[in-house]
């Protein structure tokens, strides 16, 4: 029997008919074969519109669906469910973009309009030819991950937890708390970073639903939506965590230090203001969570040339162990959150800024450091001599908005420079000069937050500088850092000489997101944050079911955004535990097992170990649970076995010759 | 009236269809000669399709994918990388100028590319003038599912 196929062209208000004409798709919808009906509606996905699908299935024995209106990365899901609730297998819907790429692509609305019929009449080939499918129901595994144990992955970690759930949170470094963790003050309340923060990450530790494994890094996941199953490498501390009770003898007795010691002249390290102890066995802080130190391999003398040990021997419950080895296993969830961070541009790539060639020029990060009660200077704020600066210069926007280097703004720089400026005056009779192109003081207390530096004596200059040299021209620049730039208000160049430059640098990706959003499948912007599903509807989950994104690995933001991000992608995850089960699309690959020669050329070629030799028939199979649909098998199959279903070749190739006649 | 090239688009559901969405999104206006039909990868493409597709009145084919190493599919877009060359080859030898016959990598935040890549081949194949391959593959003979 003939199929009766439905086609419901969209207005989309005027975004669809403002350019292809209506009546004339319509008119040509009619002429297509096995067209039953043809409807056109303002808006097919409104409930009235989907009614329209709903009661002609129903009630004219329509048994075909054809949408023509945005695109199915929009709309699918809603149509087939539409057909799905009037009793139509959701599989008999096809739907053809003539929206996003017609009538909004298309300069002139006869070339829309032709257009529109090719792609419908190509919908219309394709839907007389598919076939019902059934969805697939799999278990979840209420279980979650949480990659990285920054701000974002501790609150998502405790929501989860206080669920009643289990959570695994993997950080790679020997402690959580993330860059946060180094703060010294948070705008615009100006709250000690380290008091508000330690009291969660002391919960996660003690948390019965958290399994916090800690200096570990991901190697692989596999999997899906339910069920992900994730190779972990805890790597070795050299500590052992049961044993160690925290005394700390082992680093105060410990020989060597991990990073550059101040010496001479350089009585502080700008590039080396460590939070816990500089030496070689350390706490990353003293409020590490775990509190149990680490081990670092290539400054520690035992591990370079065979003698010391000392910290063995301090050591009073036997804990330090160097023959330590790496720990692989794997951990089975049903999600996983992905909290991965930043990393913060290399500033030293503007040359122009002196960053690494001059003496005292810090990132923001670096002043951060400085300026904690934890840090090797105890919080006060001096330069490389030992000395307090008599004047500060804090440069915005080093790298962002920036087309050379990137083109966003990285949000958080302007309200930490007003926290900087705030700090230095609190702390020293400095001057502080804020060279920016914008204020942007958009969130919730910013704006008073300005207007109360704007009263504490803070030198404004709204000018990017271009330019941080310490060659000076003129005498009251001998000995200092000068600041060249363009003062837009006073509408000249000018030259400010500073004893200190703090740069703001911009928020970017960390360095290794590339291969973690492989490990995922994760898309990443051309700015390299982690894509999200939809920039403004769906912000912390992703192309992939079940695996969801929060705070700076999604976009530059601050702790309160970061905080609320966390704390979505933890509901998403949870409402996903609930369910208990979900639906996997049927949309994968079978092999025909009359037409199988069994030459296994399948075989190596899918991702996922989806296809299998059969010995006793000596014919290929593919495993439902694991193949993906992606096609590359049946493209590839010499005789013509395997079907992708809802891709199929004759479904294709109808398709293809439906938009091109 | 000047010659429309009639050009077949194979987009790969992640990157480059998304990619063309958000040249949508963003209204970018590019040249109208592009009829996109959507596979969830390139790795899908087998080479009939595009036999078909020039044995049916194509001028061009455009096949967009995901830039290597960022398939969804891990390695889809390898084998298309492998595939779409050979294909050329031959396709060259029966007098298809190869500027007929394009395999790009879009990502779905390359709308931009979307419209340049359509806009280029549009040209190129203006320029070339219509295909008219008459003769029909018979497709009898060829894998059927």
């Amino acid at each position: 029997m003939p199929p009766k196929i439905g086609v419901y062209i969209c207005h989309c208000g005027t975004n669809i008919a403002g350019k292809v004409s209506i009546d004339g798709i319509c008119e040509f919808a009619k002429t297509l074969p096995n067209v039953a009906i043809v409807r056109e509606y303002k808006f097919m996905c409104s409930e009235p519109g989907q009614n329209l699908i709903r009661e002609d299935v129903k009630k004219k024995g329509i048994d075909r669906v054809v949408v023509a209106s945005c695109s199915p990365l929009m709309h699918e899901k809603t149509f087939r469910k539409a057909c799905q609730d009037a009793g139509l297998n959701q599989y008999l819907l096809h739907m053809a973009n003539i929206r996003e790429h017609c009538s909004w692509v298309t300069e002139d609305n006869a070339s829309a309009t032709e257009k529109a019929k090719a792609l419908l009449r190509g919908a219309v080939a394709k839907v007389a030819l598919l076939e019902p499918l059934e969805n697939k129901e799999v278990p979840i595994n209420p279980n979650v991950m949480i990659i990285g144990g920054g701000i974002a992955g501790i609150q998502a970690a405790l929501d989860i937890a206080e669920s009643g759930r289990k959570v695994y949170l993997i950080e790679r470094e020997p402690s959580i708390g993330g860059h946060m963790a180094q703060f010294d003050k948070t705008f615009p309340t100006l709250d000690c970073a380290a008091c508000i923060l330690t009291p969660k990450m002391v919960q996660v530790g003690q948390h019965q639903n958290i399994e916090l494994l800690s200096y570990t890094e991901v190697e692989k996941v596999d999997g899906y939506v339910g069920n992900f199953k994730v190779k972990v490498r805890i790597k070795s501390r050299y500590v052992d965590i049961e044993k160690c009770n925290g005394c700390g003898d082992c680093w105060q007795k410990c020989p060597s230090w991990r990073v550059e010691k101040p010496k001479g002249d350089k009585k502080v390290v700008h590039n080396a203001l460590t939070l816990g102890p500089p030496k070689s066995i350390y706490m990353p802080t003293l409020q590490a969570i775990p509190a149990v130190p680490v081990i670092d391999k290539e400054s520690c003398i035992y591990f370079k040339n065979g003698k010391c040990k000392i910290c063995v021997k301090a050591c009073p419950t036997g804990a330090i162990n160097h023959d330590m080895q790496d720990v692989c296993t794997e951990i089975e969830v049903g999600s996983i959150i992905v909290a991965t961070g930043y990393d913060l541009f290399d500033s030293s790539k503007m040359q122009q800024y002196g960053y690494g060639r001059i003496p005292n020029v810090l990132t923001g990060l670096e002043f951060e450091h400085l300026n904690c009660a934890s840090g090797p200077t105890g919080g006060q704020v001096l330069m490389e001599n030992g000395e307090p600066p008599k004047s500060i210069a804090i440069i915005h926007c080093i790298g962002s908005r920036d087309k050379n280097y990137h083109e966003y703004c990285s949000r958080v720089c302007c309200m930490y420079a007003l926290k900087f400026a705030h700090l230095v005056k609190e702390k020293t009779h400095a001057e502080v000069y804020d060279f920016y192109i914008d204020m942007r003081a958009f969130g919730k207390g910013f704006e008073e937050f300005y207007n109360r530096l704007l009263e504490e004596g803070v030198r404004f200059i709204r000018g990017k500088a271009a330019q941080v040299s310490n060659e000076a021209i003129y005498p009251e620049e001998e000995g200092k850092l000068v600041v060249r730039c363009d003062d837009t208000l006073l509408g000249r160049v000018r030259r400010v000489p500073v004893d200190m430059v703090v740069l703001c640098p911009a928020i970017k990706a960390t360095n290794d997101a590339a291969e973690v959003a492989r490990l995922l499948g994760l898309c990443h912007s051309k700015d390299g944050f982690f894509a999200e599903k939809h920039p403004k509807l769906a912000p912390v989950s992703t192309a992939i079911d079940g695996v969801f994104i929060a705070g700076c690995c999604q976009s530059p933001k601050d702790i309160p955004d970061t905080v609320a991000q966390a704390s979505g992608a933890a509901a998403q995850a949870m409402s996903l535990a609930a369910r208990g089960s979900i639906e996997i699309e049927a949309t994968t690959s079978v092999i025909d097992e009359d037409i199988c020669t069994g030459c296994r050329i399948c075989n190596d070629l899918c991702p996922y170990h989806a296809i299998e030799y059969v010995l006793d028939k000596k014919i290929s199979k593919i495993n439902e649970a694991l193949c993906k649909g992606c096609g590359t098998c049946t493209a590839a199959c010499p005789c013509g076995a395997i079907s992708a279903k809802q891709f199929k070749d004759n479904q294709i190739m109808a398709e293809i010759e439906g938009v091109l006649s | 009236m000047a010659f429309e090239p009639n050009i077949l688009g194979i987009f790969c559901n992640w990157c480059s269809y998304t990619g063309a969405d958000l040249a949508g999104t963003a209204r970018i206006k590019y040249a109208p000669n592009v009829k996109i039909i959507r596979v969830m990868c390139s790795g899908r493409v087998d080479p009939q399709f595009i036999i078909k597709a020039f044995s049916k009145g194509a001028d061009g084919v455009l096949v967009a994918g995901c830039h290597p190493g960022d398939c969804h599919y891990i390695e889809g877009n390898y084998k298309t990388m492998g595939r779409i060359p050979i294909l050329k080859q031959m396709l060259t030898q029966f007098g298809i100028e190869s500027e007929r016959f394009r395999l790009e990598w879009i990502s779905a935040s390359e709308g931009d590319r979307v419209a340049e890549v359509v806009n280029e081949m549009t040209e190129q194949v203006r320029k070339l003038g219509p295909l008219n391959w008459k003769k029909e593959t018979d497709t009898k003979d060829l894998k059927h599912s």
